[in-house]
């Protein structure tokens, strides 16, 4: 079992290595196939190790043997060790199956870039990282994960680097993640004083012995990081940018995987959270609040990854809130339909923005083929993507038996249950708005007539493409059915139940099929508004537009958070970075160091007249010194 | 009456001093290099009359040292000046300047 | 004044008057005529204070071997013209002050030695070794073994120095091979 489970983590990486060694003699093509290949059997061994492993991990986790002591100071220990658990193992499927087939989608989506195999030496490296950051068995080694992880978003992000916008995009999530990323850093030096170990079954036996105090510092610093990497209120900005990279980095690394991350780690560490007296609700409240913020953003935006790109941000907002008031289950049930339903959004808007760049190309049209405005009608056109579209939307919007529905309304459900109204009736407001704007989406794109030459011409994407938005759409649309029922005890839930049953608290005393109802006529309606104004022309949208100007502007300007942070962080800080280098660093380091130089040389000056050249000088000052020796003997010295 | 030791000595000084104003005044290499000589020989003079004040050998045997050195360095030096004088074409040793500040 | 006495001040005249000729004659050949001369008068002072061998080096080596040596390189370089004018700043003044200061410094050291007045002859180590020449042969392969070996490894880099120093210049022609 060992073997296999170093094997499914180390693939991806022979991938890479592989591909760097081979790149002089495989062609193009064949570099993306290598690729689908390493994660494709890195799948396989996932599953082969999910069969084995169903029956001997009910009891307990399974850490492998040491590999390796990377660290050994003291009573600093680091290994490189792998722990698979119920949790570890599912991330790990997710990571592999959603990312081999989005492997397979780049073949067709990224055929024609000059760049493809640098393209999916980082897609390998990627699931590599992934992987690292859920099976390590420490915090070093999740944050080892995090880090590769961040630095692999930071390359694909920039990946048509040529456009100073994507590497701005780039530079933007790098550097948020990077105030993420200290206060993880600053979290995990937390757990080393206070707990003296950073492998998890230690740190999670004593989190018990560590005072409330503590205890809270230590999961808000985690958090902080979480925030970055997850895109949660404050550090939100990078996500809605970093659509710049290419749509299957989208699908893949903000929204299926990457971005979970921050749940994953906190769901790791629920012992932790579990014992922290605040901690659990700031987290619940920054997700519900993040949930709403960024639903009310997509409600509004034209670029049609921008409206995936918040509805991520909104979901994750969910999963938060699901972690937030205990329901870790949920919270990972969610991240396990989110993982099919977004990445089949992400995959489709590709499809579509693929075709559309095809036909304004041979139409010759100039616009901009990710702006939804210039779309329409495209179901009749592109069917498969279509179809396949509107389940994804379906399963985000949370419509009645798709998948997004079990896991959004389990989540709403224990938020009502655990006593946080309040908090449930932000989400519940959220799920309007979540349906509304994936309707908006969907109509605004597939139905109604083409309004633009290039949406007319547009044509179906080739099978390598729509195979995996088929795969993606079973899944997005019948993963609640099959593992989410009966209700909060379907096979996810016992599958998970030996990795959480510490902290499982189980908010009796409801009727959840009341809720259920609930969310039914929610998603209805939210979905039924957008057909009214979209479809029916219930309402011009325009004249909504005009009639709500000013809110319209600040949701679609995004609430000017950017405009915002610049004028806080990034202006202050560009004008102390200017006069470092203009006033400290040209006038005081540069002016002493010149100073030192000048006085030198003319130093210099007088001294080299000393240096005649002639011989005769030069013994004449050894007479002199010869002189002044005597001279001093003689004295019987000074 | 033997000369006082004195007198040797002070004879040997003022040899040492008419040698070094050779070598600083005259610019010919080959007058400074007998310069040089007549500095060790009048060294070679105070180490003969204190070893004779001292009732001593050492100063002698000193005296056999200095001589061996001075003819390598006769030999050395020589063969220098003929170098010099075959790559600049002069035994003037201030038209030897290339090297000053 | 005694013989011994007359013996020495002639000597020492000779010896100061040869030695400021031979640093003010303009031509090399008489400086180097001049230095003999010097060398000789010194040799003779070496007689007088009862170093018999010495001076007999002294004649064979200096004012013989190496007096042709310089002659020798005098004649190949030709007369060279000495130049009447300084052209280093203040070099004759400084060095005639360093000359005067050294000297003065010098004599008032040897002053302030106090010396006892030389008596008799050298004794001890000569009278048990029958002879001047044979005592400094003693003292030099017993005491002195070990200099004195080293000595001859000088001489001998000197041979190579002067024979690596003196080689014309590898000629570049090929057709000469």
């Amino acid at each position: 079992m060992a073997t296999l489970v170093w094997l499914i983590l180390l693939i991806p990486l022979a991938g890479v290595v592989a591909n760097l060694a081979l790149a002089k003699v495989l062609p193009k093509r064949t570099a993306g196939w290598l690729a689908t290949a390493a994660v494709g059997v890195s799948f396989a061994l996932a599953v082969v190790l999910f069969m084995q492993a169903r029956g001997a991990l009910k009891e307990h986790a399974f850490v492998t043997d040491p590999l390796y002591t990377w660290v050994l100071i003291d009573t600093l220990y680091v290994p490189i060790q792998l722990l698979v658990d119920q949790l570890s193992l599912l991330m790990v499927l997710v990571v592999t199956g959603v990312g081999f087939l989005i492997h397979v989608y780049s073949n067709g989506y990224m055929a024609h870039d000059e760049g493809i195999r640098r393209y999916f030496v980082y897609l390998n490296l990627f699931v590599f990282s992934m992987l690292l950051l859920v099976l390590g068995a420490n915090y070093v080694l999740l944050f080892t994960g995090w880090e590769l992880v961040g630095l692999c978003s930071y390359l694909l992000i920039s990946f048509w680097y040529t456009d100073p916008k994507n590497a701005a995009a780039g530079r933007k999530a790098f550097i948020v993640n990077r105030i993420g990323d200290f206060g993880f850093a600053l979290g995990v030096f937390l757990i080393w004083t206070t707990f003296g170990s950073l492998v998890y079954t230690d740190v999670f036996e004593a989190a018990g012995t560590a005072t409330p105090a503590t205890l809270t510092l230590i999961t808000l610093l985690l958090f902080v990081g979480a925030t970055g990497k997850s895109a949660q209120l404050p550090l939100y900005v990078w996500l809605p940018d970093a659509m710049a990279g290419p749509t299957p980095v989208s699908a893949l690394i903000h929204a299926a995987t990457m971005v979970t991350a921050g749940v994953y780690m906190i769901a790791r560490s629920h012992a932790l959270y579990a014992a922290a007296p605040t901690t659990p609700l700031v987290v619940a409240t920054i997700g519900a609040l993040t949930a709403i913020f960024a639903a009310s953003i997509a409600i509004t935006q034209l670029d049609i990854k921008k409206v995936l790109a918040y509805s991520t941000v909104s979901q994750l907002g969910y999963m938060f809130l699901a972690v937030g008031v205990g329901a870790y289950v949920s919270a990972i049930f969610h991240l396990f339909t989110h993982a099919f339903f977004k990445a089949l959004l992400f995959l489709g808007s590709g499809s579509v923005i693929h075709s559309m760049e095809h036909a304004a190309h041979e139409t010759g049209e100039h616009i901009d083929p990710q702006d939804m405005r210039h779309m329409g009608g495209l179901l009749k056109r592109m069917p498969q993507t279509g179809w396949t579209f509107l389940i994804g939307a379906a399963a985000l919007a949370g419509l009645p038996l798709t998948s997004g529905f079990f896991s959004k309304d389990e989540i709403l459900a224990q938020t009502f249950f655990g006593g946080h109204t309040l908090l449930y009736i932000v989400g519940a407001v959220t799920a309007f708005l979540t349906a509304f704007y994936s309707f908006r989406q969907f109509f605004m794109v597939f139905t109604g007539e083409p309004r633009s030459k290039a949406a007319e011409h547009a044509h179906e994407s080739p099978a390598v493409m729509t195979v995996p938005l088929m795969v993606l759409a079973v899944f997005a649309l019948g993963a609640g059915l099959v593992f989410g029922l009966p209700l909060e005890n379907g096979a996810i839930h016992h599958w998970l139940e030996p990795v959480f049953h510490d902290v499982l608290e189980h908010h009796e005393g409801g009727n959840p099929m009341f809720l259920l109802v609930i969310s039914s006529v929610i998603a209805l309606a939210g979905a039924g508004l957008a057909y009214a104004i979209y479809v029916l022309r219930a309402a011009d949208p325009e004249a909504l537009v005009a009639r709500f100007a000013p809110l319209y502007r600040l949701s679609y300007n995004k609430f000017y958070v950017d405009e915002l942070y610049g004028a806080l962080f990034v202006r202050p800080f560009f004008a102390l970075a200017a006069f470092l280098a203009f006033v400290v660093d040209k006038l005081v380091i540069d002016g002493a160091v010149n100073g030192v130089a000048t006085i030198l040389r003319l130093g210099s000056i007088v001294l080299r007249r000393l240096q005649m050249g002639y011989a005769r000088a030069y013994a004449l000052t050894m007479a002199l010194g010869v002189l002044i020796l005597v001279a001093y003997f003689l004295s019987g010295g000074f | 009456m033997p000369v006082p030791v004195e007198q040797y000595l002070l004879l040997g000084a003022v040899l040492f001093v008419i040698g070094m104003l050779g070598v600083l005044l005259r610019r010919n290499a080959i007058v400074i290099f007998m310069s040089i000589e007549l500095m060790l020989n009048a060294v070679n003079l105070t180490f003969v009359a204190l070893a004779r004040h001292l009732d001593s050998l050492d100063g002698q045997v000193f005296v056999f040292f200095v001589m061996t050195v001075a003819a390598a360095e006769v030999a050395i030096g020589l063969a220098l000046i003929v170098a010099i004088f075959r790559s600049l074409g002069t035994s003037d040793v201030d038209d030897a300047h290339m090297l000053r500040g | 004044m005694s013989g011994a006495e007359l013996f020495f001040y002639v000597l020492a005249v000779l010896a100061i008057t040869s030695a400021l000729a031979m640093i003010f004659t303009p031509r090399p050949v008489y400086a180097v005529l001049f230095m003999v001369v010097n060398f000789v008068a010194v040799a003779l002072l070496y007689l007088q204070l009862e170093a018999p061998f010495l001076a007999a080096v002294q004649v064979l080596v200096y004012a013989g071997a190496i007096m042709v040596l310089f002659l020798f390189v005098v004649m190949l370089m030709g007369p060279a013209p000495a130049p009447l004018w300084e052209h280093i700043p203040a070099q004759r003044p400084l060095a005639l002050l360093f000359a005067v200061g050294l000297l003065g410094a010098l004599a008032t050291a040897i002053r302030k030695g106090a010396f006892t007045p030389l008596t008799g002859t050298m004794s001890s180590a000569i009278a048990t070794a029958g002879g001047q020449s044979q005592a400094l042969a003693e003292h030099l392969y017993n005491r002195y073994l070990l200099p004195f070996e080293l000595t001859s490894l000088i001489l001998l880099v000197g041979i190579v120095g002067a024979v690596v120093l003196a080689r014309l210049p590898r000629q570049k022609n090929p057709t000469t091979d």
